[in-house]
């Protein structure tokens, strides 16, 4: 165990382990967001349920560790890699046929933090900020379906926010089964498998995050 | 069966590892198409010499894609536009009259430039000697047939062990990592009861000194086994993945 | 030429052939663990038998230094070897014995080669195939978890042990892990990139040698209280072969020149299965597994005015009639028709040719055809026998052998002759062993399919641990020689400097490669598959000339500063053209046909070959006079204890 961190694979092992637990992060995210589809007032109790509670803090200071700690080993990885090639490049550019995505992981995921920070800044720092930054001097919070309906009129946020996920469900096809790869989880038979379940897990999240947006567009 | 083509060759050249390197242009005339490419540049090489230059280093052996010594980065592909085929068996009928073809050498830095096109791949035998092996001395072992070894897994063994150790998959990888290479032993030998009875500490000692020479990590981008010449699968790396880490969290 | 007092002692045992290496074994000397490590033993060689070697002696405590002109160890040419590996192990029940794999060695070698070796190799076969399993070589195996066996030719029973079409690659890993191994617990220490340039003696014993980094150009000096050739064959000489490019025979030639007999020169093995050459620029042959004759045809047109219109590519082979086709070997040898031993269907095939019947636009081809095959068994069936040939052949070919039949032609392979060596695999040099391909000892006149890989490992793991220590139990008291403090060391390297500064003077006009293809085209012409006292004569002639041009007009840029690949070539080269005039002396001197090795003057009215027993029942063996002098001719006579000679017959 000594030098776990200090070698490739355990790393990737880092990586993996948050990334899963990114997506299942996803996934619960995703799975209120649909509640916002069929009822505001569910959505609002939700929302109002994540505030500045003591355990919707410590959710949130577990996920952002989450997010660190991917975005951390990812950038001393990037780092290493560009290394281990070498001072010469090579001159020709790459002809192998390989998944797209697999090769821009780090920009993907640069697209998807950008996405990130938006995403915080419109409805996080509206939100949870709000609330703890704000809520003892009798801060009234505005509800979190209204956020969400405010924003989402505006078809360039629509846009955004289409784009950071379109980068996003690349960024995840790969992820999930590679992650799972890493782990240790697959084999000659799983490997197909894995890259259908992938798509799939990607297609869900992504699916279910753009329902809200589009539906706000569309049913103003 | 006699067409010919004429080509233009653009050759990495450096004298050596720490010498700058740079491309010379060279123009090759009536190369039947039936030869392979290396004979190609033993072609260029016979032009060179009579040009009294100095002819072209590249490394090669068997030339019938076994031995592993044959290796060049050509028009953006290790073993060039073929595929499961080394340099050595990549024929000339895959080019175009009038076609440029850039030959570069492996890069990574674990591989460093001898001269020209030949890369020093001892990091290879580093690896293989911190425990690609089964500790058994000479002698007083027993009988071949004492341990009955399920067909499908000697089956996996021998595709994992079909590796040549040519470097393509570093060479390939964006990452320059040899985690294709260093699977296909550690996948072989945990197969195999033989190998299965060291198969944490073998794990261990390889991962460990492959990345003390300086390979990048594995981002299962597949380009390593799209480029392999025999076809090693990343389900390989899996298996090592999965032996590492049950290693590393029992230790 | 001057007769030395040369006596020829190659130290067989006393006793029954079947006790001869046990009795060995229990009265040699050995080393105490302790004295082990006090010794150094330098092997030259990383293929089968080196790498074996060298692993085994570290194993045992001696200090070992291990040489290679390859990047890596693994890259040693026994890692093209395809089929398998024999052994006595008689698991499929079918009456398999030690004497009878002895037995069909023997024979296959048309009763040229020792018998005590050869039974002491089939004796030792079955501990290679527990050892090689115990490393984790991933031999076939059966559903039932055991070992898999195939048959090869020249044997009535399956003994052959294999690992898809790669047995060669799996049991050099094999050997190349154990000698890792070695070299991470520092018992070798492995030399990369050296080639042997030359061999050091001091007071009548080899104690060194002087090697080459093939990429600083340095010079270096090794001392050993022995030193173990495994350097391979010399097949090369013929330029173009089933060799690797850098396979080579210049540590036989410096043996040779230091004092070592050249034993058997002129038995080379012509493989009859290989693609044909394609043109002047063609580089190497690449071998077809003898396996594919167990399902192919062989066939040329039967009319002249067919195999002329097919050369022309007006005409292709699927559109002649079955009744227009010559099944040649069918036709001649009813009894074992496609499958008759590598030398027969080589020598039916050129006879074809030089008939004028042969195919390709060369005319030297013949067809091998799976039509018939693939009508009976499916082509599925085929496509798994032989899958991963037919995909190399249509790879090189651009042709589709399921559609059009395969060409094919012989080509040189292996070669039986090498460096004469003793029992104990110790060459008339005290200290300086060989074992390997680079030795003559096991195969006689023709090597059977699978027994190389056999005695390449039997010389390594089994057999060299053990003699060498008989050698080096009388040197416990041997101090370890600094190379730098020895005369002969620095005389040596001073004319290794002299030779190699003489070849870049030279500066002449013609590159290394274009002489050694004239070389070749002299040594397939006159001293390949058919050879006569004429031509042999020719042969030594037209070397001669060779050497001159050679030494007169070869051009090799650079300097011998840093890597010189030409350098290296035309070195080879130099010692290439002293083998091929050795080949052609042997042949000349040899009034017989056997195995490899045929003269036309001497063949059974049917064309098969004739022994002469009473004349040449001898190993040849030849020691060197001196620059430009006729070498002498010594004799091993080769007494048969055992076994009855007859005539080798495949009707």
């Amino acid at each position: 165990m000594s030098n776990f961190l200090t070698v490739n694979i355990g790393r990737k092992f880092i990586m993996s382990i948050s990334g899963i637990f990114l997506i299942l992060f996803l996934l619960f995210h995703m799975s209120m967001n649909m509640v916002l589809v069929f009822s505001a007032e569910g959505y609002d109790m939700i929302c109002e349920f994540l505030g500045a509670n003591w355990y919707a803090l410590a959710g949130t200071l577990v996920l952002a560790a989450g997010v660190v700690i991917h975005i951390l080993y990812a950038t001393i990885l990037t780092l290493q890699n560009r290394a281990a090639r070498g001072t010469d490049r090579y001159a020709a550019s790459n002809r192998t046929v390989t998944e797209w995505s697999s090769k821009n992981m780090y920009v993907l995921g640069l697209i998807v933090v950008l996405g990130l920070l938006l995403h915080l800044y419109n409805f996080w720092y509206n939100m949870q900020y709000a609330e703890i930054a704000y809520g003892h001097d009798g801060y009234e919070v505005p509800a979190g379906s209204k956020i969400v309906g405010d924003l989402f009129v505006q078809p360039l946020y629509v846009a955004i926010y289409l784009v950071w996920l379109a980068a996003l469900w690349f960024h995840l096809t790969h992820g999930f089964w590679s992650a799972m790869h890493t782990i240790g989880w697959n084999n000659k038979i799983w490997l197909d498998r894995l890259k259908v379940i992938s798509n799939i897990v990607a297609t869900i999240i992504i699916i279910g995050f753009a329902v809200v947006p589009v539906k706000f567009l569309i049913f103003k | 069966m006699d067409k010919t083509i004429n080509l233009t060759l653009k050759v990495w050249r450096q004298n050596g590892p720490r010498e700058k390197g740079h491309f010379e242009t060279y123009q090759v005339k009536n190369i039947s198409v039936d030869s392979s490419f290396l004979e190609m540049l033993d072609i260029l090489n016979e032009q060179l010499i009579s040009e009294n230059k100095e002819p072209v280093a590249f490394d090669h052996d068997c030339r019938e894609g076994i031995c592993g010594m044959c290796s060049l980065y050509i028009n953006g592909r290790p073993h060039g536009p073929d595929d499961d085929v080394t340099t050595c068996q990549l024929h000339m009928r895959r080019f175009k009259d009038g076609d440029t073809v850039t030959i570069e050498p492996w890069r990574a830095k674990a591989f460093p430039v001898i001269k020209d096109l030949m890369v020093n791949r001892s990091a290879f035998d580093e690896i293989i000697a911190a425990g690609g092996y089964v500790s058994v001395s000479t002698g007083g072992v027993p009988d071949g047939n004492a341990i009955p070894i399920p067909k499908p897994d000697a089956d996996e063994a021998m595709d994992a062990a079909a590796c040549i150790g040519c470097g393509a998959c570093v060479a390939a990888c964006k990452n320059a990592s040899a985690m294709l290479f260093l699977s296909a032993k550690v996948s072989q030998l945990a197969l195999l009861p033989q190998g299965r009875v060291e198969a944490k500490r073998r794990a261990i000692a390889m991962v460990n000194k492959m990345n003390e020479l300086g390979f990048g990590a594995c981002t299962n981008t597949r380009a390593c086994e799209a480029e392999c010449p025999k076809s090693v699968s990343i389900s390989h790396i899996a298996r090592l993945n999965r032996e590492f880490l049950k290693a590393s969290f029992a230790s | 030429m001057s007769k030395s007092d040369l006596k020829i002692n190659s130290k067989i045992p006393e006793g029954q052939l079947a006790e001869k290496w046990t009795n060995y074994k229990t009265h040699q000397k050995l080393v105490n663990p302790a004295n082990k490590r006090r010794l150094d033993v330098i092997v030259v060689g990383t293929g089968l038998a080196g790498a074996s070697a060298a692993a085994s002696l570290a194993e045992l405590g001696f200090k070992v230094k291990n040489f290679t002109i390859q990047d890596s160890p693994r890259r040693a040419h026994s890692i093209a070897a395809q089929g398998g590996i024999n052994a006595a192990k008689n698991y499929p029940n079918d009456g398999d014995s030690v004497y009878r794999l002895f037995y069909d060695t023997i024979k296959g070698g048309d009763y040229r080669a020792r018998e005590a070796n050869v039974y002491r190799l089939a004796e030792v076969s079955n501990s290679i195939i527990d050892q090689c399993v115990a490393q984790g070589v991933p031999f076939a195996r059966e559903y039932g978890g055991l070992l898999d066996n195939r048959s090869f030719g020249g044997a009535q029973v399956s003994r052959t042990f294999y690992a898809r079409g790669q047995t060669g690659q799996q049991l050099l890993l094999g050997a190349y892990q154990a000698l890792m191994r070695q070299v991470h617990n520092g018992g070798v220490e492995l030399h990369t990139r050296t080639e042997l340039v030359d061999i050091v003696i001091v007071d009548g014993k080899a104690r060194g040698i002087i090697a080459r980094d093939l990429v600083t150009g340095k010079l270096h000096r090794h001392f050993g209280h022995a030193v173990v050739l495994a350097t391979g064959g010399y097949g090369n000489t013929f330029f173009l072969s089933t060799n690797a490019m850098g396979s080579n025979g210049s540590a036989a030639i410096k043996a040779y020149h230091k004092g070592a007999l050249f034993a058997n020169p002129c038995y080379a093995q012509i493989h009859p299965t290989c693609i044909p050459v394609h043109g002047e620029f063609q580089s190497k042959l690449t071998l077809m597994s003898e396996s594919l004759r167990n399902d192919g045809r062989i066939w040329v047109p039967k009319k002249k005015e067919d195999a002329e219109a097919i050369r022309a590519g007006r005409l292709k082979p699927t559109q002649i009639a079955e009744d227009d086709r010559d099944y040649y070997l069918e036709r001649r040898y009813p009894a074992f028709g496609n499958l008759v031993p590598r030398d027969v269907a080589s020598r039916a095939a050129k006879e074809r040719c030089d008939a004028g019947f042969g195919v390709n636009a060369t005319g030297l081809a013949v067809y091998l055809d799976f039509k018939e095959a693939i009508e009976r068994l499916g082509r599925k069936v085929i496509e798994e026998r032989y899958g991963n040939l037919f995909q190399m052949y249509e790879k090189i070919t651009d042709e589709n052998p399921y559609e059009t039949p395969m060409m094919i032609y012989p080509a040189i392979h292996y070669t039986m002759g090498g460096i004469w060596v003793d029992y104990e695999l110790q060459t008339t040099i005290p200290g300086l062993f060989c074992c390997g391909e680079a030795n003559f000892s096991d195969h006689g006149a023709n090597r059977l399919g699978a027994s190389a890989l056999m005695q390449g490992l039997a010389d390594g793991y089994f057999v060299l641990p053990y003699t060498i220590q008989n050698y080096l139990a009388d040197d416990i008291r041997t101090p370890r020689m600094d190379p730098d403090k020895q005369p002969e060391f620095a005389e040596a390297e001073a004319g290794v400097t002299k030779r190699f500064e003489k070849l870049l003077a030279i500066k002449g006009a013609r590159s290394v490669d274009s002489i050694h293809k004239e070389l070749g085209i002299i040594m397939w012409d006159f001293v390949g598959m058919a050879r006569n006292k004429d031509g042999l004569k020719q042969a030594v002639e037209k070397i001669d000339a060779i050497r001159k041009e050679f030494w007169t007009n070869v051009r090799i840029p650079g300097n011998t500063d840093g890597m010189n690949v030409e350098l290296e070539k035309a070195s080879r080269l130099a010692d290439f053209i002293e083998i091929g005039s050795l080949m052609a002396r042997d042949a000349y001197n040899r009034e017989e046909s056997c195995g490899g090795h045929f003269r036309e003057e001497y063949q059974t009215e049917e064309g098969e070959a004739l022994r002469q027993d009473d004349k040449f029942s001898y190993v040849s063996c030849w020691k060197y006079a001196g620059d430009g002098q006729e070498p002498e001719l010594v004799k091993e006579p080769l007494d048969y204890e055992f076994v009855k000679r007859a005539q080798r017959n495949y009707k």
